[in-house]
């Protein structure tokens, strides 16, 4: 099944992705952080299955909530909570922060918060692949919503139209920012949306992350042999709020999803899920957990230690980067 | 308080606007991404949906394109749609219909249709939102065709340029800024229009013309109380409308005080400045006793960081020195 390293590696990596951003809270409430952070919380068993998945090599391409997808696909803890307290060593140079994260060094090409708007991006991360016959795979991470835009229909039909090798990954957490799915889509029913345009299609758990890892392993095999591309819808949700802590309204705390339907998927926490399935397995114990989950914490500490230490870019430097000169 | 002197906040004279054309014309409706969420619209749609329901007050999908397509398709076939983008960033998606389709229409037609459409489009800047939430586009609505845009930068203005908006019968781009909507001021209870394409005076003055527009409108009047006290007498003209400018109003003004500084918030080239500082050229170009000066966003994408933010917008003290580097 699955080896003892991997699910240390997917257990660790999950921790990393919920340890970073619980580490913001705090500071996005007492105003440190002003940025606009969409926390990541409580969907990590999707970038991270997905991640399992992929080699060095592979495009993957996010959106405005990709703290998750930059850290398993190869970007630096410390790049981005530099980035997101706009410092000079952030991983975009303090210039995009939190909704900008990017590691292109190590195949992430890059995050933007224009909902849709870099499905087409990876589509063409594909194309490129697909020209030069590198057996390279792309991954668009992007939301439900992000399926009202129709440059979503554009890239899946063209991507099926060139056999390009592309793992369309929704994150279907039910909402976008203040709408909930079946006031934004007349059914709940995003995986069908690849059947007209011939894309194997598959609904998944998104958060069980052995689910979500077989599903990843069997897209990427699809599209590593010329059978892609792949949609594959996971169902999921955010443990925090649209963007910061636990508001879709600015300036008001609350959350508008029913309580209830909160404490349900609350009890749904892929790194809980995980962790009973590791004592279970008997490939930890509940002390090695422990440990690994105190390890992290200091990681992700030290990491808040360098970006706080770091400096901001100079105010001269502002015409930096416009061009590559 | 009596209606005379009642007032109003920004955000609330444009929501008062919306209420009462919308009370007045069933053919009026309020369609965007947003429309319920304070979140993205203010308080601007306040009452709205209460009041006419989802029918006249629809809430969107993320569906910009094909949203501000369908308000030029309602608006062909007899409704006044107003079709809002909480930030103009979105509505970049929608460029299509506003430009090959709405502003080209009546003249495709022969003058046979009209599109009497309001695209909505805040800017929504600052607090390190970077390059694709905070952009200020009005230059490219402004060099199209058959579009009108008007940036309003008072509460007053506010509201009779909305209510304007939607009485034309032309596709006309609203364009408002955040950094606006707690002004207060002045606000009459009845519906009244502000004429499009007319600027308005804010200060007489007699050695300087600061023309400005939005959020800068009063930043300049900051900075021209500012040089008041520096025996500098600045004469401030909120042009309220990009286009069509008010050519008239400002050759009056610069034609008398031979000065001129311009205040935009958009970027420096091939912006809203160049347009104005080419009319300048063009109609008194050798009157003037100094070159011009422009004040606008440099030609760099919005950062995130603090330290560039605080660096990339102008303020009225960037247009203070502006001034006094004519005046010096
Ligand atoms: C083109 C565009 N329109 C609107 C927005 C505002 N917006 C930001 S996030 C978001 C919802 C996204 O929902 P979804 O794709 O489901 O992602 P989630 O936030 O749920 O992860 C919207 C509408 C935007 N960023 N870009
Ligand atoms: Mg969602």
């Amino acid at each position: 099944m699955y080896s003892k390293h991997l699910l240390k590696k997917m257990y660790t990596d999950m921790l990393v992705i919920r340890y970073a951003e619980e580490i913001l809270v705090e500071p996005i409430i007492k105003g440190e952080v002003k940025c606009p952070v969409h926390l990541y919380s409580g969907q990590e068993a999707v970038a991270v299955g997905i991640g399992a998945v992929l080699a060095r090599k592979d495009y993957v391409f996010g959106n405005h909530r990709s703290h998750g997808h930059y850290l398993v696909h190869g970007g630096t803890l410390k790049g981005l909570i530099a980035e997101i307290y706009g410092k000079e060593t952030g991983c975009a140079k303090g210039r995009g922060g939190s909704m900008h994260v990017c590691a292109p060094e190590a195949g992430f090409l890059g995050a933007a918060p224009i909902v849709a708007g870099t499905i087409a991006l990876a589509t063409g991360a594909a194309l490129a692949a697909s020209i030069r016959k590198d057996g390279r795979i792309a991954v668009s991470f992007f939301g439900d919503g992000a399926t009202g835009e129709g440059t979503f229909y554009e890239s899946l039909n063209f991507a099926s139209l060139r056999k390009l090798p592309i793992i369309f990954v929704c994150e279907n957490n039910l909402y976008a920012t203040h709408m909930p799915l079946q006031d934004c889509r007349a059914a709940n029913n995003i995986v069908a949306t690849g059947k007209p345009f011939c894309i194997p299609s598959f609904r998944e758990d998104g958060n069980d992350v052995l689910k979500v890892y077989d599903l990843a392993a069997k897209a990427a095999a699809l599209c590593r042999a010329g059978k892609g591309p792949v949609l594959l819808e996971f169902m999921t949700y955010r443990m925090r709020g649209h963007v910061g802590p636990d508001d879709n309204v600015q300036g008001c705390r609350t959350d508008i999803r029913p309580a209830r339907e909160v404490a349900i998927w609350k009890g749904k926490d892929p790194i809980e899920a995980l962790e009973k399935y590791l004592l279970r397995r008997k490939i930890y114990r509940l002390i090695e957990l422990k440990q690994t989950r105190s390890s992290v914490a200091r990681t992700v500490k030290e990491a808040m230690e360098f970006a706080s230490d770091s400096k901001y870019p100079a105010p001269e430097e502002l015409g930096y980067y416009v061009s590559k000169k | 308080m009596s209606a005379k002197n009642r007032i109003l906040q920004y955000s609330l004279a444009i929501n008062e606007a919306l209420h009462q054309m919308m009370s007045r014309d069933k053919s009026v409706f309020l369609i965007g991404q947003g429309v319920k969420s304070p979140w993205y619209v203010g308080n601007t749609a306040k009452g709205l949906l209460e009041k006419y329901g989802t029918s006249r007050v629809i809430d969107t999908p993320v569906s910009e394109n094909g949203i501000t397509g369908a308000a030029v398709g309602a608006a062909l076939a007899g409704m006044r749609p107003v079709v809002v983008h909480p930030r103009m960033d979105f509505m970049l998606y929608a460029l299509d219909p506003i430009i090959n389709e709405a502003a080209n229409w009546h003249y495709m037609t022969g003058g046979k249709s009209t599109v009497p459409l309001v695209v909505w489009g805040i800017i929504n800047r600052g607090g390190e939102q970077a390059a694709q939430h905070s952009q200020a586009i009005h230059g490219i609505f402004a060099h199209i065709p058959g579009l009108k845009v008007v940036m309003p930068s008072t509460p007053y203005d506010a509201k009779g340029l909305m209510a304007a908006a939607i009485q034309d019968e032309n596709p006309v781009v609203f364009i408002d800024d955040r950094w606006l909507y707690r002004t207060e001021g002045h606000v009459p209870t009845e519906l009244y229009t502000v004429p499009i394409g007319k600027g308005v005076i804010r200060k007489k003055g007699t050695d300087i013309t600061i023309v400005a527009i939005s959020y800068m409108a009063p930043e300049a009047l900051k900075a021209a109380q500012e040089l008041e006290l520096a025996g500098i007498s600045a004469e401030v003209l909120d042009l309220r409308s990009a286009k069509p400018l008010d050519q008239e109003l400002i050759i009056r003004s610069v034609s008398k005080t031979k000065r001129l500084v311009i205040a935009d918030v958009g970027w420096k080239t091939g912006g809203l400045s160049a347009e104005v500082a080419a009319l300048v050229a063009e109609k008194i170009g050798t009157d003037l006793r100094k070159p011009l000066q422009r004040v606008a966003l440099p030609d760099v994408p919005a950062p995130s960081s603090k330290t560039l933010e605080a660096v990339y917008y102008p303020r009225s003290k960037e247009i203070v020195k502006a001034v006094k580097k004519i005046l010096s």
